[in-house]
């Protein structure tokens, strides 16, 4: 159609093309294959050795995995039952175990007639980040999500309900102070207040309140032992915590690292750099170990406690630094723009600074609260157990099932995968979510 | 940039059809430069800036590259520190307290380049946030009014639309109804046309031309001359972080006193 002289004579088109298919070698599956998995010799070589890599790796997997025997009572069992099946010489998977232990594995050493009590708490878990995770619920269920924390601390370690009351009083009283100081004696002073009256409660007041509130409406529950917990429920409450705490003390850190303010700089530079260099496992030990010549002789500070401020602490130094790349991202003139608007500080990192910066660092913000929820198995160093290591040494030690190897691991990394899979869709989903064309 | 924008002589744009004459200055003093001074390091950028502003005047800042004219306004509103001599906006020193600095940029509106719209936002919360949170207007009322000078601005249709899905000329027309929206005394533009394309130029000269017709005090970084000659009541020359030369525009033109003055015009003109 078009004229072969368009370019050399005067030329007008009388009728526009209309728009036509690509040649079939141009579309669908042929063009797909060609372009992503053999588009070059090279291309091509990797293509075979990978397909040939996955391939041997299900062969030799997959034929034990479905050999696996689902009912027994012990691992010889097992074992004579696929040799019985399969003949001699024949190896299979022991999945009975999983199906007889898995209790352990998701409640460590909980009381058994009280699982309802983590398992509620869990439901409500999904209840209480629902609004957080998806911007479009009403708003207000984020009061159910304040709350959750004290409930789930109540649901899980029980004892009376009054305790965790009086924390959150706590925080009531911290916050109605905050507006009564505030218009009056300006922010410094503000926070400072609004910390101290709440400290200053928790320290000397509530745990007596506590009791004396008990003494009126007696409301308890069987109160259950941080030794108890284990497996996925001590994974969760220490990932749950330490991902919800460190976020907002990372952010801090992030601003505090580039404040105008040497003192507070260097105070975030020193704390970020020192968590940072050192391993986990350290700031583990000295959570178990060294927290104990520090504290009063026979204080009884929980041990859940003290790792989850160290996880926390840990976390929030890499999302400090992550927010703060992202912060450097950002145009000056956003900042020049708030400004000019006659934004003050604060109202300009909220309103305009943190929204962008946070949005950019999605993707690593995601990767460091995968690595927390991971690392939370490193907690079996100091006596815990975690569901990777400490569970599963538990069952081996009986004489069931001495011996086992693979398919506690198998089982345990497939919950991890789901887990930190679904954080990283969240993430993706997220991001488009935010899209807001460039 | 076309032609005819650019050339003094020419008859000035159809467009640009204010008149400066039949626009009111009153003697009220708007901003107060005496004796200003700033350095970058020991780069002295600004030197010894004389300069008043009277309430309604429209004055246009020229100069080369790097002679210091985003910094001088930039002085005004503090997103730069001064370091010697005064500056007085609205009755207001400037200096290192903040209540006069929140107080100075919440009275001063500014313009940028590049816009710097929040791309996270709509265009319409991009033009009811400051109001909301720094005046305190209710809701309801921040955004009648952002819409009132969205329509201004010619794109009240584009209000749920986020920055990015807009064009250079409509992001610049919203940054400037955003300014409006806290209802400023004075505004300050910095090379507001020169990240656009010609066709988008004409419509970012209109509303600022017309926002001049009502008598707002316009400081202007620019080079569109068909612009100074149809609003300007005053052409300021800056070159080396000095006023080489101020007059108003048809002088300016016509007559540049300062060989500096010559050169650069020639260079922007002579094409
Ligand atoms: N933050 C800064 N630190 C150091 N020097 C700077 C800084 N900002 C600007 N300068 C220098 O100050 C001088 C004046 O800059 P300014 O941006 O005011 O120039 P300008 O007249 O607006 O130029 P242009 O027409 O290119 O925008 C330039 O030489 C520039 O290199
Ligand atoms: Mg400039």
């Amino acid at each position: 159609m078009s004229d072969v002289h368009a370019q050399t004579v005067p030329f007008v088109r009388k009728s526009m093309l209309p728009e036509a298919e690509p040649p079939a070698r141009q579309r669908g599956v042929p063009l797909w294959l060609r372009e992503n998995l053999f588009s070059g010799w090279f291309n091509t070589i990797l293509t075979i050795l990978g397909a040939a890599a996955a391939i041997w790796l299900v062969a030799s997997i997959l034929p034990w995995m479905l050999r696996g025997v689902w009912n027994a009572d012990s691992l010889r069992e097992c074992r004579d039952i696929v040799i019985e099946r399969y003949g001699e010489g024949v190896t299979g998977a022991c999945w009975a175990m999983i199906r007889e232990r898995w209790p352990q594995y998701i409640f460590g050493m909980y009381p058994q007639d009280i699982f309802w009590r983590p398992t509620l708490a869990f439901v409500l878990l999904l209840v209480a980040i629902a609004p957080v995770l998806y911007l479009s619920l009403p708003r207000k269920l984020l009061i159910f999500s304040a709350l959750y924390p004290a409930l789930a601390y109540w649901l899980l370690w029980g004892g009376t309900i009054w305790l965790p009351v009086m924390v959150l009083v706590g925080f009531a009283l911290g916050w109605g102070a905050l507006r009564l100081v505030l218009p009056r004696f300006g922010a410094i002073v503000a926070t400072a207040v609004a910390v101290l009256v709440p400290v200053l409660w928790w320290g000397l007041l509530a745990g007596d309140a506590a009791q004396d509130l008990q003494g009126l409406v007696p409301l308890a529950l069987r109160p259950v032992g941080s030794a108890a917990f284990g497996g996925f429920l001590l994974s969760f409450v220490l990932g749950v915590t330490g991902v919800s705490l460190s976020l907002p003390l990372g952010l801090l850190l992030s601003l505090g690292r580039r404040s105008d303010l040497p003192l507070i700089h260097y105070l975030c530079v020193g704390f970020i750099e020192f968590i940072r260099g050192v391993p986990l496992i350290t700031l583990l030990f000295t959570a178990s170990l060294l927290l104990n010549y520090f504290l009063p002789p026979n204080s009884d500070f929980d041990i859940i406690l003290r790792v989850i401020i160290m996880v926390t602490l840990f976390a929030a130094a890499y999302i400090a630094e992550v927010i703060r790349g992202a912060l450097a991202a950002l145009p000056r003139g956003q900042y020049e723009a708030a400004d000019a608007l006659g934004l003050d500080y604060w109202k300009a990192q909220r309103l305009i600074i943190l929204p962008q910066a946070l949005k950019i660092s999605i993707p690593g913000i995601v990767s460091t609260f995968i690595g927390l929820f991971k690392d939370t198995t490193l907690v079996v160093f100091i006596g815990l157990r975690d569901p990777l290591k400490g569970v599963t040494d538990m069952i081996r030690q009986t004489t069931a099932w001495k011996g086992i190897y693979w398919e506690p691991y198998i089982f345990v990394g497939a919950l991890f995968f789901v887990i930190c899979f679904s954080m990283s869709r969240y993430a993706m989903y997220l991001e488009r979510k935010l899209e807001r064309g460039h | 940039m076309t032609d005819q924008a650019l050339h003094p002589d020419a008859p000035a744009d159809a467009a640009l059809h204010g008149d400066p004459a039949k626009m009111q200055i009153s003697d009220e003093v708007a901003i107060r430069i005496a004796g200003m001074n700033k350095w970058y390091g020991s780069f002295h950028v600004l030197r010894d800036i004389d300069l008043t502003v009277h309430r309604g005047e429209r004055i246009v800042i020229c100069g080369p590259s790097g002679s210091g004219k985003s910094t001088l306004i930039r002085c005004i509103n503090r997103l730069e520190e001064h370091q010697s001599g005064d500056i007085i906006v609205d009755g207001t020193e400037l200096n290192s307290d903040l209540k006069n600095v929140d107080k100075i940029r919440s009275e001063v509106g500014m313009c940028f380049q590049h816009f710097n719209l929040f791309p996270h936002l709509t265009i319409l919360e991009n033009c009811t946030l400051a109001p909301i949170w720094v005046r305190k207007t209710p809701r309801k009322e921040a955004e009648e009014t952002a819409m009132h000078f969205l329509r201004k601005v010619k794109i009240p249709e584009q209000a749920d639309k986020y920055p990015g899905q807009l064009s250079g000329g409509q992001q610049q027309r919203v940054a400037i109804a955003r300014s409006l929206c806290m209802r400023p005394r004075i505004m300050l533009f910095d090379e507001p046309t020169s990240a656009l394309d010609p066709e988008m130029i004409k419509e970012v000269l209109d509303t600022m031309i017309e926002l001049a017709e009502e008598g707002m005090t316009m400081l202007c970084v620019t080079h569109e001359m068909g612009f100074a000659q149809a609003v300007a009541n005053r052409v300021i020359f800056m070159d080396q972080g000095q006023i080489v030369e101020q007059n108003e525009p048809h002088e300016f033109f016509r007559n540049p006193r300062s060989e500096r003055t010559k050169l650069f015009l020639s260079q922007i003109l002579g094409h």
